[in-house]
């Protein structure tokens, strides 16, 4: 038996140092950057940018642009999210009732959206939205609904990047549940029913706890792919209006990239990494007290 | 007879919500043949009255497309490529040798998935430019060809290869190249499929990186032609719709051919533990 002690070497080298170069010296290099006012001056001559500590944290805090897209970004995460995952488990234990007929093919359908591209979909949609001659007013006004400006109205344009977000989505966490719900053992279900058990009641005592650990899994993964929100936004409305559509990415990609205040940018990126951290934290501590809660 | 009609609600409330997932397609294919001016009519219109392939025409003839068309296809490719390379051989690594350093290393990998991707997007800007690779495929390709989800994608499915396999090959005196190659590729087809299956879409659904590293107008990919192409024709919807058409379906034809791969990737990435 002879093997190269080290063989390993030569087969993680090329993906790790990829990940090296391109990820996690970047990280520590955006960290630097953000406490510099690197700009399109330094852009050329990188000892041209000046260092300054937190000064840039401290600049965002004092930006009512920033706090706006801070603030968007929260209501998109906090109203989409738990939104586009109700629709999911819902959808997902549809999809799992025996008596569905066509399974495939609903399945199928429901997932179409999440495959398609991000920004084909966004240019189809501020269609629909069109306060004219848009099929969702057009269908509202079934319902006797005014025609509402959903892109052009900055009450409804958040809503509005929100359901596209859910309709967008949804088809990806279904899947998960889905497959979460064929893991629970049918014996399960059978006892209760023995004991009188009602459909709703088997819902709320078996599938809803034994979904816990999928329900983690699902809720982390969206809130940080929401947290990434750019290209609705940059598509349907560049942010407005009047800034109701302005996310942290958004915001990050304007500073660093059109007016070129990448320091500035950077310490927008770190702060949304930090939220992420303490999400990915609390995300840790709630499977904890899950697990140790299945345990007893 | 209770449970007849429940049934009958039942699948009138899917086929409902099918609607709703599909119709945005099937409006953007009728708008996308439609002469120009129809799509914007009131109220709208659920099919084209007369049939047109004007706007496809003036797309690939007048509007570059087909290049924008070829560049989302060649990256997507690319990338696709080196991303199975580069992951399946660190996911061996990770799943068939025992080295020191090796279940923290894989820990510290996975946590840091957690680390948003626009983190980097600046400093990774500035190395791309100093090394000349802004506005280049490669540009694109480097810093996404390593995946930490690849490599634990492929790691999570060669465990369950059983080692007797490659003790076998080493007793032969078969070099651990041959091994990968010979033996460890061929055995990962099905996962080395679903890896290059959501590579590919990936790539080719990305719009944040190629709009950043790929500035050249004659470099752009679909996704980010189509979002140039909102600027100056936002009021020539039947032709944004036929842009979207020839976007959505070549990644809607390779998902519908390879679906059964797509769905194991999800369970594989979903069922962690």
């Amino acid at each position: 038996m002879k093997t190269s002690r080290y063989a390993h070497i030569f087969f993680l080298a090329p993906a790790l140092i990829t990940l090296l170069v391109f990820f996690f010296l970047p990280v520590l290099a955006a960290l630097l950057m953000s406490a510099t006012d690197f700009d399109v001056y330094a852009l050329g001559n990188f000892g041209r940018a000046r260092f300054l500590f937190l000064e840039n944290y401290r600049r965002a805090l004092e930006d009512p642009l920033f706090w706006k897209a801070l603030f968007n970004t929260f209501y998109f995460v906090m109203v989409g999210g738990p939104l586009t995952i109700l629709v999911s488990l819902a959808a997902a234990v549809a999809l799992n009732a025996k008596i569905l007929r066509f399974r495939k093919f609903f399945r199928l359908a429901f997932f179409l959206p999440v495959v398609t591209t991000l920004v084909a979909v966004a240019v189809v949609w501020r269609y629909l939205y069109h306060p004219r001659y848009g099929m969702i007013n057009y269908l509202l006004s079934g319902f006797g609904i005014e025609p509402i400006d959903w892109l052009g109205d900055p009450t409804w344009a958040m809503p509005a990047l929100i359901l596209l977000a859910v309709w967008k989505n949804f088809g990806y966490n279904m899947l998960i549940f889905l497959a979460g719900l064929q893991a629970i053992p049918e014996t399960l279900y059978e006892s209760a029913r023995i004991d009188g058990a009602n459909w709703w009641q088997q819902q709320f005592y078996i599938t809803i706890p034994q979904l816990a650990p999928t329900s983690i899994f699902v809720t982390i993964i969206t809130i940080i792919g929401y947290f990434q929100l750019f290209a609705e936004p940059f598509v349907m409305t560049q942010g407005g209006p009047l800034n109701a559509t302005l996310s942290i990415v958004l915001y990050l990609y304007q500073q660093g990239f059109r007016w070129w205040q990448m320091g500035y940018a950077s310490s927008i990126a770190f702060i949304l990494f930090f939220i992420l951290i303490v999400l990915g934290l609390v995300q840790e501590l709630v499977r904890r007290r899950i697990n140790r809660g299945g345990a007893v | 007879m209770k449970n007849k009609l429940w049934s009958i609600l039942f699948h009138l409330g899917m086929l409902l919500v099918a609607v709703i997932t599909v119709f945005p397609f099937w409006w953007m294919l009728c708008a996308s043949l439609m002469p120009s001016g129809e799509a914007s009519d009131f109220p709208p219109r659920f099919f084209p009255e007369t049939f047109t392939a004007e706007h496809y025409i003036n797309l690939f003839s007048r509007l570059n497309l087909g290049r924008y068309f070829l560049n989302s296809l060649l990256l997507a490719l690319g990338v696709t490529l080196f991303s199975l390379l580069v992951n399946s051989m660190a996911g061996f690594a990770f799943a068939k040798f025992r080295f020191r350093g090796r279940t923290p290393l894989f820990a510290g990998l996975i946590s840091a998935m957690i680390i948003p991707g626009q983190v980097t997007m600046l400093p990774v800007f500035l190395l791309l430019n100093k090394m000349g690779l802004l506005n280049s495929y490669f540009g694109v390709i480097l810093p996404t060809m390593a995946s930490i989800f690849g490599i634990f994608l492929i790691r999570q499915y060669l465990q369950g290869v059983p080692d007797s396999l490659i003790e076998a090959a080493r007793i032969d005196g078969a070099g651990e190249w041959l091994i990968y190659w010979k033996i460890i590729l061929p055995l990962a087809k099905p996962v080395l499929v679903t890896l290059a299956l959501f590579t590919f879409m990936g790539s080719w659904n990305d719009f944040l990186w190629p709009l950043i590293v790929l500035t050249r107008e004659d470099l752009y990919t679909l996704p980010v032609a189509l979002s140039s192409l909102l600027g100056e024709h936002v009021q020539d919807v039947e032709l944004m719709m036929a842009g979207s058409v020839v976007t959505v379906v070549p990644v809607l034809v390779v998902f519908l051919a390879l679906q059964k791969y797509y769905l194991q990737g999800i369970m594989i990435g979903g069922v962690k533990e």
